[in-house]
């Protein structure tokens, strides 16, 4: 009786897994597409396939029920769909936001845009979902995005029993703390008995704690799911303080009523690797994440931009040949095509002008680059060699 | 001759055009659909955690949760493990429910009696109330309390109510009766008067039944253990020189009120919008239960010189409470339900600690079965006793 009950319940949730992970409809199994770097139609039953596909032809139907995607099969999938679908931020201005017109903007969005860039030669190729801290993992559990792009923090229990791989970091943060400067706040020390504002489903909400322990600290914590509901407390000063990652915190303060009247304190109260992830299971689909991030870096390190990769396309320098596709099958074992790299470069640019357009000294954040400058200007980007 | 002919022919009736056999092998065969395509479902979701290496275990329980919670019934430290902090979790949502059951049903009844009052303006103010509020979506209405909580004024310059009730945009904080070192002294005091005044109820309700006449006890009851426990606690303070209760009041540290007691602006929001939202409902329900009584009964009441107070209190409700407890009973489900909307306004509910859980470990199939399993109790358990005080209530066919 138990035993039934059970088997209902998981069945229940069964079904509502489904449901979210289906939001893309469940077209009968397409035919191969025109593109010809895909040998064969997907085995993946559950993918959901490219809508504009006419489903006319000699559909296969896909025999043998594995749900085991063979190697290649998020890629196929997306492949196949015509477009990425790439879960981000929509509230986090420099790093994930939704303008007025409903255009998404920013660093990590830029990363998306050079996945789509990749696989299809377009930048446009790509269906922002946008995610709170809380839902993204679900979100790449189920399949609902491909990858995930969301300033979020590479740690090992996510890497392991939250089921993501994650690629190479894009952008080394730390956690701050944003206090009233009229609060006389200069230390954490200075927190006893204070009420913090703080995201859930966040590394920030642990280390806060963690902190917080360590230090002897009592705080009373205000969580909020909502990034943009929980500066908005603090704004109202139901919160003594905000913590969230640095970037963020610099991100936030444009948004406050009064910026001026609010500081973040030098501390820094832990590592903060933000990275894109994918599903665990599909090494292919994982190497081409890595390697997309990696060629952003090793082209700032070669001096490519979106401007001058012409003139680097007829390079006589191997490196840079092999690097830009013109020679050589680099992309083939990692199941891109060989001018990957290029196709980045041309349509979103290298690391450098990434960062510049989002959150460099023309935009309000003006972040120094800091940790985020190549490994030549004493920072910590650092490409293995592309061979 | 012929004799033989019939039972041959029934006999031969075929098994598919007999409807005592079809009707068990439609049900038969509707069993094996439903749990084929729940199997179905169950194996898809199997392989696919297999494949994520996501396997659902619940080892994570044991483990350290390492997240601190705002606000909760009992201690609780980011040590303790996630089994602990979905605990608090529960009991968060338990507090929001009772709290959010009993407010709402007072102002819903009273909502209800406004509903059907002869006075035109508070007939009709309840008639715009009721039909604003059950028209706005509850998530909506959170929103616009928590809203409201950050319109109030910072600690610094609260409201204060006497010195004793502090407003600020940190919710409310008032003064609260606070145990001295005394107190054990004073407990011995508290369960004799709960004794003498269970004691002195039961023996006047068998004096009542022999004499099989109606009365009252509980009041006297309730006089009686009260005047025990101010004498002790009389005793106790003036034997000792410390009183075993004292009246803690708020004073503003640095950062926050420290002594008394505080609602934060999460949990005041989520119940206002709970108590209003629901008591709306309860108010129609009150409403319909006084109208189903047969108006027979409010003249004869009239007719026996009640006045119409005593008509509502003595004949009409309790007739009304009748009708009303079956609808009430959902309602009551459907505030503890909808106690998972705290997430929005950033009260440590059930789901609120259920959804950082999940987050951290990656256990989302574990989580949401025991959320959905806690869930469930709550609500059997006050589906029994509602189950149970409506049959208590029954009419007794002598």
């Amino acid at each position: 009786m138990k035993r039934q009950l059970l088997i209902v319940l998981v069945g229940a949730l069964a079904m509502i897994l489904a449901a979210c992970g289906g939001q893309t409809p469940q077209a009968p199994a397409s035919p191969a597409p025109a593109d010809t770097s895909a040998p064969a139609a997907p085995a993946d039953t559950a993918a959901p396939t490219a809508t504009e596909a006419p489903p006319a032809t000699t559909a296969p139907p896909a025999g043998g029920e594995t749900q085991q995607p063979t190697a290649g099969g998020r890629i196929q999938t997306i492949l196949t769909r015509g477009e990425l679908i790439c879960g981000v931020n929509q509230v986090l201005p420099g790093f994930g936001n939704v303008d007025s017109a409903g255009e998404f903007s920013g660093f990590d969005v830029d990363f998306c845009r050079a996945v789509a860039a990749a696989l299809f030669d377009d930048p446009t190729a790509v269906q922002f979902r946008p995610l709170t801290a809380q839902e993204r993992f679900t979100a790449v559990q189920t399949g609902e995005v491909d990858v995930l792009i969301r300033n979020t923090t590479w740690t090992l229990t996510r890497d392991g029993s939250v089921g993501l791989d994650f690629g190479p970091v894009t952008f080394y943060d730390g956690q701050g703390m944003m206090v009233r400067i009229d609060s006389g706040i200069e230390t954490l020390e200075d927190m006893e008995g204070a009420t913090i504002c703080v995201q859930s489903g966040t590394t920030t909400e642990l280390n806060l704690a963690d902190n917080f322990r360590a230090i002897g600290v009592n705080f009373t914590p205000q969580v909020f799911e909502d990034a943009d509901q929980t500066a908005a407390a603090y704004d109202a000063g139901q919160c003594d303080g905000f913590t969230t990652d640095k970037s963020g915190l610099v991100s936030y303060q444009t948004k406050l009523a009064v910026p001026a009247d609010h500081k973040i304190l030098d501390v820094t109260m832990s590592k903060e690797p933000l990275a894109p992830s994918v599903l665990q299971g599909d090494a292919q689909w994982a190497d081409a994440i890595n390697w997309i991030v990696l060629a952003t870096i090793q082209a700032e390190e070669f001096g490519i931009t979106s401007e001058n990769i012409g003139d680097f396309l007829s390079s006589d320098n191997p490196d840079i040949r092999r690097f830009l596709g013109v020679e050589g099958e680099l992309g083939q074992g990692i199941g891109l095509p060989n001018d990957f790299a290029a196709r980045i470069i041309s349509n979103v640019g290298n690391y450098e002008e990434i960062y510049n357009q989002n959150l460099g000294p023309e935009t309000p954040f003006n972040l120094p680059r800091g940790q985020n400058a190549l490994y030549t200007d004493g920072g910590l980007l650092y490409s293995p060699p592309f061979r | 001759m012929a004799t033989a002919a019939p039972p041959v022919q029934k006999t031969t009736i075929p098994f598919w055009r007999d409807t005592r056999i079809l009707a068990i092998l439609f049900q038969v065969l509707f069993v094996v659909l439903v749990v084929g395509v729940l199997w179905f479902f169950y194996t898809t979701m199997m392989a696919g955690l297999r494949q994520a290496n996501l396997l659902p275990s619940f080892a994570f329980l044991s483990q350290p949760a390492s997240f601190s919670i705002g606000e909760s019934v009992i201690a609780y430290d980011p040590s303790n493990t996630y089994g602990y902090a979905l605990l608090i979790g529960v009991l968060n949502t338990i507090r929001v429910a009772i709290a959010g059951v009993i407010l709402a049903t007072i102002i819903g009844i009273i909502l209800g009696i406004s509903r059907l009052s002869e006075n035109w303006l508070l007939r009709n103010v309840a008639t715009v109330y009721v039909e604003i509020v059950r028209n706005v979506p509850l998530l909506l209405q959170l929103f616009m309390w928590l809203a409201l909580t950050q319109t109030f004024p910072r600690q610094q310059d609260s409201i204060s109510i006497f010195g004793l009730i502090y407003l600020h945009n940190r919710g409310v904080t008032m003064a609260w009766p606070e145990t001295g070192s005394d107190f054990g002294a004073w407990v011995p005091w508290l369960w004799l008067g709960l004794l003498a005044g269970i004691a002195f109820y039961v023996v006047r309700r068998i004096q009542f039944a022999r004499r099989d006449r109606p009365g009252v006890a509980m009041p006297q009851a309730f006089l009686l253990a009260g005047a025990i426990v101010t004498i002790g606690y009389l005793f106790v303070g003036l034997t000792n020189g410390e009183w075993p209760l004292s009246l803690s009041i708020p004073e503003l540290q640095r950062f926050n009120f420290v002594g008394g007691i505080g609602l934060t602006p999460g949990f005041a929001a989520l119940l206002a919008g709970l108590v209003i939202y629901t008591s709306v409902f309860i108010g129609e329900i009150v409403r319909s239960g006084i109208q189903a009584v047969n108006k027979g009964q409010r003249e004869a009441a009239r007719a026996l010189g009640l006045t119409p107070g005593q008509t509502l209190r003595l004949v009409i409700f309790p007739q009304a409470l009748r009708i009303m407890i079956p609808p009430m009973t959902s309602q009551y489900l459907n505030l503890t339900k909808n106690s998972s909307l705290a997430v929005a306004v950033g009260y440590p509910d059930l789901f609120s600690i259920a959804g950082t859980t999940l987050n951290q470990t990656g256990q989302t199939v574990p989580v949401i079965m025991m959320v959905m399993a806690a869930y469930l109790t709550v609500s059997l358990v006050t589906s029994l006793f509602m189950n149970w005080y409506n049959k208590r209530i029954q009419l007794v066919e002598r």
